[in-house]
């Protein structure tokens, strides 16, 4: 057993002691702040696999944040006020039922990922960061000023969605549902890194002429790994908008990916659990460093300078050390 | 720190927390203290936690938040307000957005909300709760009356700009339902856009004998300059957002002699009015803003419904609130049916006295005047 | 639209545009010298704009202000450059975008710190204000005329240090080979630093310029950052005459597209829902005008090919 496995290990058991403890100590706010983290590291889980898997730097998965929250947001507007979505050529009615929402979010995602993957993928380095950045952009300005579903203002959804079986105003149930996505989500993106695809993956990351002299195209293994990422990034958009009955542009605003990158980056690239680690300490800080000054911003800033700058390789790689497959 | 000291009070009036006397009310306030829209959230709360301190009433405890002006945080508030804090009354919100988000959710859950400045037309109309009151405006009043004062000067051809989001839409829609003459022209800006040359360029070119614009924040700082420095002399007249006193300093003698519309200002003949303007400069050593003013307002509407009835006998305390029995800065000041207010909007003149820039009024625009979505509600 | 308003929206653009060279001249500069992607860059827009305000308060001179502005901006980016920047270069761009996000909380809410809540005055001076008219018959402000005045200053100067300067020299040679120049005796350290605080110094200068017309408050940077780097990538990272190709592209086309796009759709749809339609667009266009750019040459207009 590796100690990044154990670092893991006691992350996983912190995520399942803290809302217990909560349940019983009848502090349904932790449960909320847990459900945020989950939801959050499930986000950031999606953006590793491009950034950590990958090695494509994307500012703007914000977009798919959005797109898989305004699937929500749009579905289940239709279904609150019993409007069919579209009537031509098919009358297709809102829902309020999750699973249905997640698919549509999930592919809503992950058509704009091919899209916006298969243009920007055509750069690299800066410049990626910076088309995606822009694509992030279109959408946002799209959003505030397209009036059909809330403009700036969002979309309020009264009542959470349903999952069969489950009562998911109750807040334990709706962050065990959270949890269950996050382990799959963390499941397969370990299969992901293990399998041939993510192993050719990480190979056109180090070297992609010689990913290419084997016959394989860096290009299309990237916009595969894109797509993948935004899905699940959408799928977090997603519950995000269920956690808060809400959803806005600011889901959109380049300040949401770069907090999306930021946990990655704070709970270390690459590393399996990195997001996972990155989203807690991030919402632990903002909720313990909130109360103490107007200012905290700026503690909050020097805090993540002091991570950048003397502990590389993030959290995990401060408890775990150095990583075996990434430097 | 005052604010610290006052929380301290506050706080420790109200200790402990545990057994909280008969009647006592605790109150969360979400408002937005950090980044570039802090100043109007550090108003609003320092008006409202003066009338508390002037109160005297160790009834009341006050928990404030900052939301950064962002929804989902304001919502993981109002959660934890709701949740953990178990709160009675929320208040505090600055943006529609903000409050869209967080007030269906905290009126639905059985908690009273009293807004201190935003107003979206879907809350006072198919969107009102009985539980859900609005202390400031609803968002297209001060429109309406900026409407209502360009027919009295007699503006025949006005050019009117806006950002282009829904309360920006809502101004428009506002000020054309009060003013009769025709349009010169009818712009959207983008939000947070910084540059209005273009825009300018436009209404030179237009041939209006007037101006309307909201552009809240900086957005309105930028626009008055660029149209002072640009020769277009054509007379402006908006609300009151762009010509507050917590911008007015920055905006400087390009605003001298601009009209805009507002439920309140520091000149208005009232003991209540005098008493709280000179005890806000001494307080907190600057003058009030509207802002303030609202604050304020809504911790007295609060305080006098809690001399009424008990919090938790939610019927009672709801009918104390209707009753708006309190002494308002503005002067008579009610409740219409969906819980929005009923007054006078004025119109101001933007003047100098000495080296600070300020408002006077110089007439009314529209009197006792209330909302056009309150037929729309049905509580 | 009138030809005199159309020469007159041309203007704006060159203006704007101008505004935007001043930002993305730093940038581009810090980039193609040292590699590093500074988010903070905008934080440096603001320290000028507020150092300008806090002396045209003080003294009441505009030139002063200017002076201010530069200095500030410059003490800034050293400082920051010496302390945090110098450990990022060697580090993969993530760190950077990280520790110059972080840079940005700081910068903002240290100087509401010190500065308060509230925005700051900081006016034209008055020989600079008002209208003058223009041949043809055009009114136009002539501080916005001073403003391309002073942008194209700045490209010319730019131009002659780093063609005809050592120091110039001495900026090729670090953008083409670090290790080399370092080998040769160059300070590289000293280099790095100077050129830093020239970029920052050119970001407050503009912040202090744009301050005078526009709102000298928290947060004011951001937008203009998210432009510049609008403008960087355009016109090729590292490029001053893309960084000037680019600045100048954007401001024409984001303003001719608020002032045309509205009419245009009026053609052919109702009047408040072309409104509506043409302002969306108007607001998106320079990021379709970047990804088309990068599309066609993923390396900008004039940047090296990767």
């Amino acid at each position: 057993m590796t100690r990044e496995t154990v670092v893991n290990a006691a992350l996983t058991l912190g995520l399942l002691i803290v809302p217990m403890w909560a349940l019983m100590a009848d502090e349904p706010f932790i449960i909320t702040l847990a459900t945020r983290v989950a939801i959050l590291a499930l986000a950031g889980v999606g953006l590793n696999i491009a950034l950590g898997l990958g090695g494509l730097v994307s500012l703007g998965h914000a977009a798919f944040f959005g797109l898989g929250g305004y699937a929500m947001g749009i579905l289940a507007s239709h279904a609150q006020s019993y409007t069919p979505l579209i009537t031509w050529p098919v009358g297709i009615e809102g829902t309020t039922s999750m699973p249905l929402i997640w698919l549509v979010a999930v592919l809503a995602a992950g058509l704009g990922a091919l899209v916006i993957g298969a243009l920007s993928l055509r750069t690299s380095g800066v410049y990626f960061i910076m088309i995606t950045l822009a694509f992030g952009q279109m959408l946002y300005y799209f959003a505030i000023s397209w009036p059909a579903y809330g403009g700036e203002d969002g979309l309020s959804i009264y009542l959470r969605n349903g999952f069969p079986g489950l009562n998911t105003l109750v807040p334990i149930q709706f962050l065990a549902l959270c949890y269950g996505l996050l382990a799959i989500a963390l499941i397969l993106s370990a299969r992901l890194a293990a399998s041939p695809f993510g192993l050719a993956l990480n190979a056109a990351r180090q070297s992609a002429a010689r990913v290419q002299a084997v016959g394989l195209s860096p290009y299309r293994l990237r916009l595969v790994a894109f797509v993948i990422s935004g899905m699940i990034t959408g799928l977090a958009g997603a519950l995000f908008a269920d956690l808060n009955r809400f959803v806005s542009p600011t889901m959109f605003s380049w300040q949401t990916s770069g907090e999306i990158m930021v946990f990655v980056i704070l709970g270390g690239v690459g590393r399996l659990f990195g997001p996972v680690a990155g989203a807690a300490v991030f919402i632990i800080l903002e909720h313990v460093l909130g109360g103490i000054s107007d200012y905290w911003h700026i503690y909050l800033g020097a805090l993540l300078l002091l991570i950048v700058l003397f502990a590389r390789g993030g959290l995990i790689g401060l408890l775990a050390g150095k990583a075996a497959h990434h430097g | 720190m005052t604010l610290k000291s006052l929380l301290l009070a506050a706080s420790v009036a109200a200790m402990p927390v545990a057994a909280l006397a008969e009647g006592a009310v605790k109150v969360g306030m979400i408002t937005t203290l950090s980044g570039g829209g802090a100043g109007l959230g550090i108003d609003v709360r320092d008006g409202f936690m003066l009338a508390v301190k002037q109160s005297g009433n160790d009834a009341i405890e006050v928990v404030i938040e900052d939301d950064q002006r962002k929804p989902d945080i304001a919502v993981q508030l109002a959660d934890k307000m709701i949740q953990s804090e178990k709160v009675d009354v929320l208040t505090g919100i600055i943006w529609s957005n903000l409050a869209m988000a967080v007030v269906p959710g905290a009126t639905a859950q059985g908690k009273f909300y009293l807004s201190p400045n935003a107003g979206p037309s879907a809350l006072a109309g198919k969107g009102c709760h009985k539980n859900y009151f609005n202390v400031a405006w609803q968002n297209d009043n001060l429109h309406e009356a900026a409407g209502a004062y360009a027919n009295s000067a007699g503006y025949k051809n006005s050019f009117i700009l806006a950002p282009n989001y829904p309360a920006g839409k809502d101004a428009l829609t506002g000020y054309k339902r009060q003013y009769g003459g025709g349009l010169a022209g009818e712009v959207f800006t983008q939000l947070g856009q910084t540059d209005y040359a273009s825009e300018i360029a436009q209404i030179r070119a237009s041939g209006a004998d007037s101006v309307f614009f909201f552009l809240p924040g900086g957005m309105g700082i930028s626009f008055l300059k660029q149209y002072a420095d640009s020769g277009v002399d054509l007379p402006v007249v908006g609300p009151a957002f762009s010509f507050d006193q917590g911008i007015l300093q920055a905006v400087g003698a390009a605003a001298l002699g601009v009209k805009n519309t507002s439920q309140w200002n520091k000149d208005i003949d009232n003991p209540a009015n005098a008493a709280f303007v000179a005890s806000f400069q001494a307080e907190y050593g600057r003058l009030p803003s509207l802002y303030a003013s609202q604050g304020f307002d809504t911790a007295n509407l609060l305080l006098s419904a809690m001399a009424k009835a008990d919090v938790k006998d939610t019927d009672a305390f709801r009918a104390a609130l209707e009753a708006a029995d309190f002494a308002s800065v503005r002067g008579n000041f009610a409740f219409g049916s969906n819980h929005h207010p009923v007054q006078n909007i004025y119109v101001r003149e933007v003047i100098q006295e000495g080296d600070v820039f300020t408002n006077k009024i110089i007439g009314t625009a529209l009197e006792n005047h209330a909302d056009v979505y309150a037929a729309d509600c049905k509580m | 639209m009138s030809p005199i308003l159309l020469i007159e929206q041309v203007l704006n653009g060159l203006q704007f545009g101008m505004m935007l060279f001043l930002m993305s001249a730093g940038l581009t500069l810090v980039f193609g010298v040292m590699g590093l992607i500074n988010l903070a860059h905008g934080s440096l827009f603001m320290i000028g704009a507020f150092a300008a305000a806090a002396v045209a308060a003080a003294t009441g001179s505009f030139l002063l202000a200017l002076v201010a502005s530069l200095a500030a901006a410059a003490a800034a980016g050293a400082l920051v450059e010496v302390l945090v920047i110098r450990r990022l270069y060697a580090r993969d761009h993530l760190d950077q975008v990280l520790a110059t996000f972080a840079l940005i909380l700081i910068f903002s809410e240290g100087t509401r710190w010190v500065f308060g809540s509230f925005p700051l005055f900081l006016n034209i001076p008055p020989y600079l204000s008002g209208p003058v008219t223009l041949p043809g018959g055009i009114e136009y402000p002539l501080y916005r005329l001073t403003l391309i005045a002073v942008g194209g200053l700045v490209a010319l100067g730019l131009y002659l240090l780093i063609t005809r300067t050592r120091l110039g020299i001495r900026i090729r040679a670090g953008e083409s080979d670090r290790e080399m120049i370092a080998a040769l005796g160059v300070d590289i350290q000293r280099l790095y630093t100077l050129v830093f605080a020239l970029g920052a110094a050119l970001a407050g200068l503009a912040g202090a310029l744009v301050g005078a017309i526009q709102s000298v408050q928290v947060g004011m940077g951001e937008p203009v950052l998210i432009l510049a780097f609008v403008v960087i990538v355009i016109g090729g990272i590292g490029s001053v005459k893309g960084a000037l190709v680019g600045a100048l592209l954007v401001g024409v086309t984001d303003t001719l597209g608020r002032a045309l796009l509205p009419g245009f759709f009026g053609l052919f749809m109702e009047p408040s829902a072309a409104m509506s339609m043409g302002s969306s667009l108007a607001s998106m266009l320079i990021y379709i005008l970047m990804a088309v750019v990068l599309i066609a040459k993923p390396s900008g207009l004039y940047g090296a090919t990767v």
